[in-house]
C-alpha cells in the first residue's frame, strides 16, 4: 500500500525513533471471523481480488475447494477447507478465512530490515509500505501465520492491509462488506470481543464445550480474530497456530543482536574512517571493475521477461 | 416461497433437503444464520454428501439420492405413530376428515386405475365421496377408516425406521433423531421451515418430493405460520417470472393452462374450471376463472376478442399432447420434426440431459437462432473443441444465428424473487457491442413476420395479425409499458357495484378483484394485477420499513399476489382467529374483520363462525393431504426408485421407477445397468459459479478454474484414485474425463444391506468462457423427466469411474 497515514503511525520498521503518532486518537481496530456462521462462499476472497485489483492466474483444481491453492503476492486472503472427524465420529467441515493476522506485536514489522516497508498504525493495522520494501523475505520469516509473500515481478512483500485505504475513510473492509452470512465483522476492537462472548455463549449451548476467541497473547493479541468452535485446538482450522510464536532468531535480531550488530556496524564504520585517515582509500582494479559491470548484467538479463 | 427469505428468521427448525442453500444462495441464507443466532433455531441438513449448509448445521444426516419420498413417508408414520402432529390445525384445515371412495385402492406399488398398455391412470377413483348436496362427504371424529388420515395412516405405514434406513441408506439413529427434531414443531407456537431447490424437483418424481413436505408441513401446522412455509429458492434470476408468466409450453400467464385439443370451445374450455365448492361455504376463489382468463385474452388480442368470437379463444393454440417440454423438443429434434430453435436465454447443450443427444439434435436443425449476453456452448455446439465438445464441423448444416442481448444491469425492468417480489431494477450501463435487448429483437421479428403474412399470406396467421400491438415504440417497446399491461387496466367506465365507484377506461387495476369477464377489463397476469397501479410503479418502492421487525416489510417492491408476503396466512390463526404463535401473529380476527402485518389470505370480513377454510384457492377450502387427480402418480407420494438405480425397489420389486414417467424408447436404451454402472451420481452446483455463466467471467473462473468430480475416500482407495488425480466418469450416455476429489464430506450409505457409493458432480464447466475446459456434467445424466413436469432427473443416475491419465487435445 502506499503510505497514507504517515501521521497515525505507532510503529515503524527499522527505526530507531519513535513515530510521532500526531494523530494518534484513533480506536483500536479489528476484525471478527466468526467461522461457526461462515459458509466458505468466498465472497470475501472476489471481493479482496475486485477491491485491491487482483487477479491471479487461473490455476487448477488440486484436490480441495481451496483457489488459488496458496496465499500469493496477489491473493492477500484464502478460505482454507479442513475435513475434520470428531470424537464422535462426525463429520465438521471447518472453514477458515486466512490472512494477515494483524498482530498487535507484529514479528514481520520486527523482522524488516527497510526503514518504514512495515508500519503500524494507532488502530492496530500492520501495513506493507511498498515503495520502502526491498523484496528481502525477513517479513516471511518473521510471521507466525506464514502470510506475507514476495512477487516475482516487482520483488515487493504482499499481504492483506485490512482495506486501510477504506478503514481511514471510515468503510469496513471489502470482505467485511461482502461477506452474506454476517461471519466476517469489523469495528473497535473491545466490541468485537463482546460480539464474540454473545456468539461463544451459543456455541457452547450448541455442544461446543470449548468454543472461544482466538485472540493469541503470544502476539499481544490481533487485530484479525477468530471465533472458532475448538478453540483449545486452533490448528483444526488448516493448521492455524496453537500458539503463535515469533521465531526466536528475528526476536534476538530485535532484541540483544541488534544493538551489538549496530555496534558492530558502528565499530566497523570507526575503523573504515581510520583506515582512510591513517592508510588512504581503496583503489580498485580495472578487473574488479569489469566483474562487477558483468554481475550487474547478468542480474539484469536474469530479471527479464 | 409460500414465505420469504427475512421469514426463515422466525424458524425454529430449518430443514435443508433437496437443496444446498448456503452453497447455493448464500445471500438469501444469512437469514438462516438469522434464525440460528437471534432465534435460537436448530438447523438440520439431509443431503447425499456433507455440503457447505451441512458445514453450518445443528445436525446432518445423509441419504441414497432419488429416496427422500421414503425418509418423508417415514418421518409422516413417525408424526402420525407418535401423536405428533397438530390436531387442530389438521382436523380444521386440511382434508383430513374427507372420506375418499372406496374404489380407491393401492396395491403393490400400483394405486387404482393403472393402465400398463399406456403406462398412466385411469383417475376416477382418485376422488372423495360426494353426498347428495353436492359436497364430499367428512368425518369429523376419524372414525371411518376411509377418511383420508386413516388412508395416510395405512399407507406410510410401511415406511418404519427400519425400512427408511434400507432404503435411504441414512442410520436409524441419526433419522430417528431428525423426527425429532421435527416433530418439536408440531407445538402450536413453533415452526419448522422448509428449504429446497432443485435437489428435489430435478428427479423423476420431483413434484412429489415437494408434496411429501408439504404434507408433513400440513400436519405440523406450519403452513401459513411465521416460519414455516415450502420455500423452494428460485435458481435462474427470474425463473419465478418466467413460471409466473406462463412461459412453458402447456401454460399461460398467471399459472392459467393452455387448452387441449380436445377443448374445441370456450365454454368446454371454462367447463372444467368452474371449481365449485365440495364443501359448503367455501372461498374457492378459482371460481373467478373466467374473469382471469377473458381479461387475458383481452390483453392479448385486444379489439380482436369479442363475446361473439369467444374471447378470441380459436386464437389460442391447443395442446395435442400434455406438454412440448424441452427433453420433448430434443427428441422431436434428433427425429426431424423440429427444424427450426429459437433459444432465448438458454443454454441446452449444457442445462439438459444427455449432452450427445442434445448436439446431435442441434445438429438436425435447419437453424438455430441463439439469444444470450454470452458467447454460449450451444451457439458454437457445431465447432470442434476437443474432446470437451467433439463436433464434426463438416457434417453440420444448421444454420447459428448468434444474437448477443443486454443483461439485467442493462435494461430496466422487474424480476421476480424467490419470494415472489417483483423488483424493479433500472439500467446501470449500456450494453457493449452490439448488444440488443431481448425486447428489440422480439419485437422485430414479430413486426417482420406479420408484416411477411401481410404481404404474402400463409396458414392460419389469424392469432399473429390479431395480437394486440399498442406501444409508443412498436420495435422496442418500454418496460414500463409491458408492465403496465400485465398489471392490466380498464377498458370501459366500469361502476363498483358495491362502492359505486367509476373507473374510467383506461384506468390501471388496482387489483385482480376489478376483474370483469364481460371483455371491459384486461390483463395480462392476473397474478401481477395491483403491481403497477394509478399510485404509480408499485415495484420500485424501496421502504425497508418492517412494523414488527417479523421479516414482512409491505412497502418493499410488491409480491404477488396482492401484495402478500406469507400465502394461506388464514391459517396462521386458529379457528377462532387468534394467532397459534401470540408472538408472531401474522393476521387476527380483531372482532369486525382481518388485520395484520400482512395482507390477509382471505376474506378479510368473514367471520370465523363461517368455517370458509383458510386454503381458498382450494375447492375444499383445505390443504390436501390427498391430491385427488391432480398429480401423475398418485394422490399420495409412493418411493419409486430413479429410473436408474441400483437397487430394486424393496417396497414393490415390480414397480421399481415412476411407473408413469414418460420414457422416449432411444433413451430407455439409453439407461445403464447397476452391474455395467455401479456408482450413484448427483450432480449439483457449486458456490463459485452460477450455473454456465460465472465461468466467463475472470474471478469466479480464479477461485473454481477445473472440473472435477467428488469420490468419497473409501471408493477412491478401492479404485487407486489418488487426490487431485485424473479420472473417467462414465454412464451408459457419454464419459467425463477430469479431475478427483477424494473427500470425506461423501460416505459409503449402507442400502438395503450393501455398501452404496456416490458420486458427486458439479456442472458448471464448459468448452467457452474464461475457466479451464470441462466435458460438462450433462454428458452423464438421463433424458427422463418428472412425470408431471418433465423436469430432468440430474440429481440420481448410474455411472463407473475409474483412474485414467488427462485429456489429450
Amino acid at each position: 500500500m502506499s503510505d497514507m497515514q504517515s501521521q497515525d503511525y505507532v510503529r515503524r520498521s527499522a527505526s530507531t525513533m519513535t513515530p510521532p503518532s500526531a494523530r494518534n486518537v484513533e480506536d483500536q481496530v479489528a476484525k471478527l471471523i466468526d467461522v461457526s456462521r461462515c459458509i466458505g462462499c468466498k465472497a470475501c476472497q472476489a471481493a479482496c481480488m475486485e477491491w485491491n485489483n487482483l487477479r491471479p492466474e487461473i490455476g487448477h483444481f488440486e484436490g480441495s475447494y481451496e483457489n488459488p491453492n496458496d496465499l500469493g503476492p496477489s491473493v492477500w486472503t484464502l478460505m482454507k477447507f479442513n475435513e475434520y472427524e470428531n470424537e464422535q465420529g462426525n463429520l465438521e467441515w471447518l472453514i477458515r478465512k486466512d490472512g494477515c493476522m494483524h498482530c498487535e506485536d507484529p514479528g514481520c514489522l520486527k523482522a524488516c530490515p527497510a526503514p518504514g516497508a512495515i508500519v503500524q498504525y494507532a488502530n492496530g493495522i500492520v501495513d506493507f509500505i511498498s515503495d520502502k520494501c526491498i523484496g528481502c523475505g525477513y517479513c516471511v520469516k518473521g510471521c507466525p501465520f506464514n502470510i506475507p509473500r514476495i512477487s516475482k515481478t516487482d520483488h515487493k512483500s504482499y499481504k492483506c492491509t485490512l482495506c486501510s485505504d477504506r478503514v481511514t475513510v471510515g468503510l469496513e473492509p471489502a470482505c467485511v462488506k461482502a461477506c452474506p452470512t454476517g461471519a466476517i465483522m469489523f469495528g473497535a476492537k473491545t466490541d468485537m470481543q463482546h460480539q464474540a462472548a454473545e456468539r461463544i455463549v451459543d456455541l457452547k449451548a450448541r455442544g461446543f464445550a470449548h468454543a472461544g476467541l482466538y485472540d493469541p497473547p503470544e502476539v499481544q493479541g490481533t487485530h484479525v480474530m477468530y471465533v472458532l468452535h475448538h478453540a483449545d485446538k486452533p490448528s483444526l482450522y488448516s493448521g492455524l497456530p496453537d500458539k503463535p510464536h515469533i521465531s526466536t532468531l528475528v526476536q534476538a535480531w530485535k532484541g540483544l543482536y541488534k544493538p551489538l550488530a549496530v555496534a558492530a556496524v558502528a565499530l566497523a564504520a570507526i575503523g573504515a574512517f581510520f583506515h582512510w585517515i591513517t592508510i588512504g582509500p581503496n583503489e580498485t582494479t580495472e578487473e574488479d571493475e569489469a566483474e562487477a559491470r558483468r554481475e550487474m548484467r547478468e542480474t539484469e538479463e536474469e530479471q527479464a521477461p | 416461497m409460500t414465505n420469504t427469505w427475512q421469514d426463515i428468521k422466525n424458524a425454529n427448525v430449518v430443514i435443508v433437503m433437496g437443496g444446498n442453500a448456503a452453497e447455493a444462495h448464500p445471500c438469501g441464507f444469512k437469514w438462516v444464520i438469522e434464525a440460528k443466532i437471534e432465534n435460537g433455531a436448530k438447523l438440520v441438513v439431509v443431503d447425499p454428501r456433507f455440503t457447505r449448509t451441512a458445514s453450518v448445521a445443528d445436525y446432518y444426516a445423509p441419504i441414497r439420492p432419488g429416496t427422500d419420498i421414503a425418509f418423508l413417508s417415514g418421518v409422516m408414520h413417525y408424526l402420525l405413530t407418535n401423536d405428533k402432529i397438530q390436531h387442530s390445525y389438521v382436523k380444521n384445515y386440511t382434508n383430513a376428515s374427507l372420506l375418499v371412495k372406496d374404489e380407491f385402492t393401492f396395491t403393490d406399488g400400483l394405486f387404482s386405475g393403472f393402465n400398463d398398455q399406456t403406462h398412466s391412470y385411469d383417475k376416477g377413483s382418485w376422488d372423495y365421496e360426494i353426498g347428495d348436496d353436492g359436497f364430499a362427504k367428512a368425518d369429523d371424529t376419524w372414525q371411518n377408516p376411509r377418511c383420508v388420515i386413516n388412508l395416510l395412516k395405512q399407507h406410510v405405514s410401511r415406511y418404519t425406521p427400519e425400512m427408511v434406513s434400507r432404503i435411504c441408506g441414512t442410520p436409524q439413529d441419526k433419522f430417528l433423531h431428525i423426527c425429532e427434531l421435527i416433530a418439536g414443531t408440531s407445538a402450536p407456537d413453533r415452526a419448522m421451515t422448509s428449504l429446497f431447490a432443485l435437489g428435489w424437483t430435478q428427479h423423476t418424481v420431483g413434484a412429489q418430493n415437494i408434496r411429501a413436505m408439504a404434507m408433513v408441513q400440513l400436519l405440523l401446522g406450519n403452513i401459513g405460520v411465521a416460519g414455516g412455509g415450502m420455500n423452494a429458492l428460485r435458481g435462474h434470476s427470474n425463473i419465478q417470472g418466467l413460471t409466473d408468466i406462463g412461459l412453458l409450453s402447456n401454460q399461460m400467464p398467471g399459472y392459467l393452462n393452455l387448452p387441449t385439443d380436445k377443448e374445441t370451445s370456450f365454454d368446454e374450455y371454462m367447463k372444467t374450471r368452474q371449481f365449485k365448492p365440495l364443501r359448503p361455504g367455501q372461498t374457492s376463489y378459482y371460481q373467478n376463472t373466467k374473469k382471469m382468463t377473458v381479461s387475458l385474452m383481452k390483453a392479448l388480442f385486444g379489439d380482436a376478442a369479442t363475446v361473439d368470437n369467444h374471447w378470441g379463444y380459436d386464437l389460442l393454440p391447443k395442446l395435442d399432447i400434455p406438454l412440448y417440454d424441452i427433453i420433448k423438443a430434443f427428441e422431436m429434434m434428433n427425429n426431424g420434426q423440429m427444424t427450426g430453435y429459437i433459444c432465448q436465454g438458454f443454454n441446452p447443450l449444457q442445462a439438459f440431459p444427455d449432452r450427445g443427444k442434445i448436439r446431435a439434435g442441434l445438429s438436425k436443425l435447419k437453424f438455430l437462432v441463439t439469444m444470450d449476453p454470452l458467447d454460449t456452448e450451444t451457439s458454437r455446439f457445431w465447432q470442434d473443441f476437443g474432446p470437451q465438445n467433439p463436433a464434426r464441423s463438416r457434417e453440420i448444416q444448421t444454420e447459428v444465428f448468434q444474437l448477443p442481448t443486454t443483461c439485467f444491469a442493462e435494461e430496466n425492468g422487474s424480476l421476480v424473487n424467490s419470494a415472489r417480489w417483483l423488483q424493479w431494477h433500472w439500467k446501470a450501463a449500456d450494453a457493449p457491442g452490439i448488444a440488443k435487448s431481448d425486447l428489440w429483437i422480439m419485437s422485430g421479428l414479430f413486426q417482420r413476420l406479420r408484416a411477411l403474412y401481410q404481404k404474402e399470406g400463409g396458414a392460419f396467421p389469424d392469432a399473429l395479425m390479431g395480437m394486440t400491438w399498442k406501444y409508443t415504440d412498436p420495435w422496442e417497446p418500454d418496460p414500463e409499458e409491458l408492465a403496465k399491461e400485465m398489471n392490466g387496466k380498464f377498458l370501459a367506465d366500469v361502476t363498483d357495484p358495491v362502492t359505486q365507484v367509476t373507473s374510467k377506461a383506461g384506468t390501471l387495476l388496482d387489483g385482480f378483484g376489478q376483474l370483469h369477464d364481460d371483455g371491459s377489463t384486461a390483463s395480462g397476469c392476473w397474478i401481477f394485477a395491483g403491481c403497477f397501479t394509478e399510485k404509480g410503479n408499485q415495484m420500485a418502492r424501496r421502504d425497508a420499513t418492517d412494523p414488527r421487525e417479523q421479516g414482512i416489510a409491505p412497502n418493499w417492491a410488491w409480491a404477488w399476489p396482492a401484495n402478500r408476503r406469507i400465502l394461506y396466512n388464514r391459517a396462521s390463526a386458529d379457528p377462532e382467529g387468534k394467532a397459534w404463535n401470540p408472538k408472531k401473529p401474522v393476521v387476527e380476527w380483531n372482532g369486525s374483520k382481518w388485520v395484520g402485518i400482512d395482507v390477509p389470505d382471505y376474506v378479510v370480513t368473514q367471520k370465523p363462525s363461517a368455517n370458509d377454510g383458510p386454503f381458498i384457492m382450494t375447492v375444499e377450502g383445505q390443504g390436501r393431504l390427498f391430491a385427488r387427480n391432480l398429480m401423475a402418480e398418485g394422490p399420495f407420494p409412493e418411493h419409486y426408485e430413479p429410473m436408474e438405480s441400483p437397487v430394486v425397489n424393496v417396497l414393490h420389486p415390480k414397480v421399481g421407477p415412476n411407473p408413469v414417467a414418460r420414457v422416449f424408447d432411444h433413451d430407455r436404451s439409453n439407461f445403464g445397468k447397476p452391474g455395467d454402472f455401479p456408482y450413484v451420481a448427483t450432480t449439483y452446483r457449486l458456490t463459485e459459479h452460477f450455473h454456465y455463466w460465472t465461468k466467463h467471467a475472470l474471478i469466479n473462473a480464479i477461485l473454481q478454474p477445473e472440473e472435477f468430480i467428488e469420490i468419497g475416500e473409501a471408493l477412491a482407495k478401492e479404485k487407486g484414485i489418488d487426490q487431485g488425480g485424473w479420472v473417467k466418469v462414465s454412464s451408459k450416455r457419454g464419459e467425463v474425463v477430469c479431475k478427483a476429489y477424494v473427500t470425506k464430506r461423501i460416505k459409503p450409505l449402507m442400502v438395503d444391506g450393501k455398501a452404496t457409493h456416490v458420486i458427486g458432480c458439479p456442472i458448471h464447466w464448459g468448452f467457452t468462457g474464461q475457466a479451464r475446459k470441462g466435458y460438462g456434467a450433462n454428458t452423464l445424466t438421463p433424458s427422463v423427466g418428472d412425470a408431471n413436469t418433465q423436469t430432468p432427473e440430474f440429481k440420481a443416475f448410474l455411472v463407473n469411474v475409474e483412474k485414467t491419465s488427462a485429456p489429450v487435445g
